[in-house]
């Protein structure tokens, strides 16, 4: 920043003889030290009885924009009381910019209207109007894609093979690595936990038995799908949402083609075939991780630890997971397209999209984690 | 293309009665009544935000009308269930501001899709027809080329070349000569003209270009941002040398009345 020699920013009011109100401005005046404030000038303006604002500007330094912006202000308030502004005290430059600021009035019923943070029941009236309207909104969303589903079921839905093989690799194998590493260490976590617990009473086998049963049951479905919520729901939401910012997904319906079935049953159908491979995949993972610490750490050979738990794991158990795991990639993936096709056409939108994909796609997944547990208890499997 | 081929036939392609478009309580055009021939090249005019973009949309069924119908030939665009309008809408074309390809394809796989799903033509005569299509616009050669890996101006001509994919009766197109070069804006007029001409198309265009509005449009309205209504109708040349609207000239003569 260069330091400017001239003395800092001055502001003066004068009330002249004829009841003239004269601004003085003085010195250099930089936006970077802040705008000059409107009060003084507003309490002049109030209590002066005269009818008109004049300047002085013959000590003015540089100037900017800070100036432009005080003298608008001063000229609107001016006006709103009916008192006549004469500019020729100020520099052309100033003049001229002041006349173009005000060439073109504001266009009413542009500016949106100002929130009125005092009225609660005015808030709560609008909270209540939103959620109904979004509830419509993503009930319609639900129906949409139910029909698509039966235009499918009938082979009448039009999308591309190659998008759902590509998306099928995007979401199912690419996921491989991630999955592997995080349901091996949860397997692992598991049985560290399950042993500290189970060496008390030298039952450290039954480690085989708490790890298997609950990465089949549960563990699984519910890793895998949250793995898949942010991986697989966000990028969704971000896809569908950022062909909306381009307008592709208008160009889409101009060409009657639904971007329900050509972009959503797609992904959809992608993660409902992919899931139960990868839940089963993870459990399989979580197996082994627990089979480490047996084998590494508790002194338990594999053939005794896998025979162990293929004892443990019942095949209700391995199918209710697997059975768990595709509901779950169905609600990520009904999650994910639905925000990207709700969002908003900015990039700060797709990026709420994406966002709103994750918390919904996992709220949707531990939601129905919950509900599963009750009603698995309900009839005893 | 009936209506089209029979040349003159007095069925407009379009007609718009009393048409009120709003964003929630803001109203941005009212009473909107005109008529767009079939052979027409009908511009959309107007200053900035009056809501020339938003009444393309009107017209194509992406936002629905706040009072008022629009009719395709004889039958109501509005009124028709979802059914109809899809087959209403295979007859039409339209060209986004942004050209708004399809990213994850390429030039050829986005002229294609459109063949590809209202059409029997085989897979090989399907990518034929596209490559005839982007050549049409000047694209030959660019087939497998991803739309981020083409200039903004081709991104416009592959978007043409999409538009025109089906043969459609009426194109719509979106500010066509923004972000061209005056040689190619020309050229795009002039590839306009030969699509009217040659496949006896209806064309809908929104511009700000004057050179373009002279060369080739046989009528306009003229959108009003004060008013909030249409202002003017007509023979843009007309206009310009006759409109009782000082505005309207003044719009048509860059600022000189
Ligand atoms: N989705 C929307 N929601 C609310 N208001 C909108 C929306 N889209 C456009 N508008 C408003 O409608 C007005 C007209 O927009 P429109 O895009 O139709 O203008 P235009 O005539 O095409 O302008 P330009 O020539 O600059 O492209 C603008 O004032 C804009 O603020
Ligand atoms: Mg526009």
């Amino acid at each position: 920043m260069p330091t400017t020699t001239s003395p800092t920013s001055e502001l003066t009011l004068t009330h002249g003889p004829d009841g003239t109100v004269v601004v003085r401005l003085a010195g250099s005046w930089k936006l970077e030290s802040g705008l000059p404030s409107l009060v003084d000038l507003e309490r002049e303006l109030d209590s002066a009885d005269g009818a008109r604002v004049a300047f002085d500007t013959s000590d003015l330094g540089t100037w900017d924009s800070s100036v432009l912006a005080f003298l608008a202000g001063a000229s609107k308030l001016a006006r709103e009381r009916g008192i006549e502004v004469d500019p020729t005290g100020l520099p052309e430059g100033l003049r001229r910019l002041l006349a173009l600021a005000e060439a073109v009035p504001e266009k009413e019923g542009v500016r949106a209207e100002k929130e009125d943070d005092d009225e609660f029941v005015e808030r709560v009236g609008e909270v209540a109007i939103e959620t109904e309207r979004l509830f419509r909104s993503d009930l319609e969303f639900l129906g949409q894609v139910v029909l698509a589903f039966g235009r499918a079921l009938r082979g009448k839905a039009r999308f591309r093979r190659s998008d759902l093989a590509l998306l099928i690799q995007q979401s199912g194998f690419d996921a491989l690595p991630i999955v592997t590493l995080v349901t091996f260490l949860l397997g692992l976590i598991l049985a560290f936990v399950g042993a500290i617990q189970l060496q008390t009473f030298g039952a450290t086998i039954y480690v085989a038995d708490l790890v298997g049963v609950a990465m089949v049951r549960d563990m699984g479905a519910l890793i895998t799908g949250i793995i898949m919520a942010g991986r697989s729901g966000a990028a969704f939401a971000a896809q569908l949402g950022s062909m909306k910012v381009t307008q592709e997904i208008d160009a889409l319906e101009t060409m009657a083609i639904s971007s329900m079935e050509f972009l959503v049953l797609p992904r959809v159908l992608a993660l409902f075939l992919m899931m139960p491979f990868l839940t089963l995949y993870g459990d399989a993972m979580g197996i082994l991780g627990g089979a480490f610490v047996g084998v590494t750490m508790l002194g338990l050979s594999l053939t005794e630890y896998l025979l162990q738990t293929a004892d443990a794991v019942s095949m209700s158990h391995l199918v209710g997971g697997v059975f768990k795991g595709t509901v779950y990639g169905v609600l990520i993936a009904l999650a994910g397209c639905l925000q990207g096709v709700q969002s908003g056409k900015s990039s700060s939108a797709v990026g709420d999209a994406a966002t709103s994909a994750v918390v919904t796609g996992i709220v949707a997944i531990i939601g129905a984690c919950g509900l599963f547990a009750f009603v698995f208890y309900a009839l005893g499997i | 293309m009936e209506a089209s081929l029979a040349g003159g036939t007095p069925v407009p392609a379009i007609t718009v009665r009393d048409l009120t478009m709003a964003y929630g309580d803001f109203v941005l055009q009212r009473h909107l009544d005109f008529t767009i021939g079939s052979g027409d090249i009908f511009v959309i005019m107007g200053g900035s935000g009056c809501g020339k973009s938003t009444l393309l949309r009107h017209l194509i069924g992406l936002n629905e009308p706040r009072k008022g119908e629009i009719f395709y030939g004889t039958e109501s665009f509005t009124a028709a269930d979802e059914e109809r309008r899809t087959e209403m809408l295979r007859r039409i074309g339209v060209l986004y501001q942004s050209g708004a390809l399809w990213s994850s394809m390429t030039l050829a796989e986005n002229v294609s899709l459109p063949l590809g799903e209202f059409t029997s033509l085989q897979p090989d005569e399907i990518r034929e027809v596209a490559e005839l299509k982007l050549a049409l616009v000047g694209l030959a050669g660019f087939e497998d080329y991803y739309p981020s890996d083409i200039s903004g101006g081709m991104q416009k001509r592959a978007g043409l070349a999409r538009a025109m994919a089906l043969d459609p009766e009426i194109l719509f197109f979106d500010e066509p000569g923004a972000g061209l070069d005056p040689i190619s804006a020309r050229l795009l007029d002039d590839l306009i003209l030969e699509l009217r001409d040659s496949l006896g198309a209806t064309i809908v265009i929104v511009t700000h270009e004057l050179a373009s509005i002279f060369a080739i449009a046989t009528n306009s309205i003229f959108l009003d941002a004060e008013s909030r209504t249409m202002i003017a109708t007509g023979l843009p040349t007309e206009l310009r040398d006759h409109s009782p609207s000082d505005q309207v000239r003044r719009f048509l003569r860059r600022g000189e009345s």
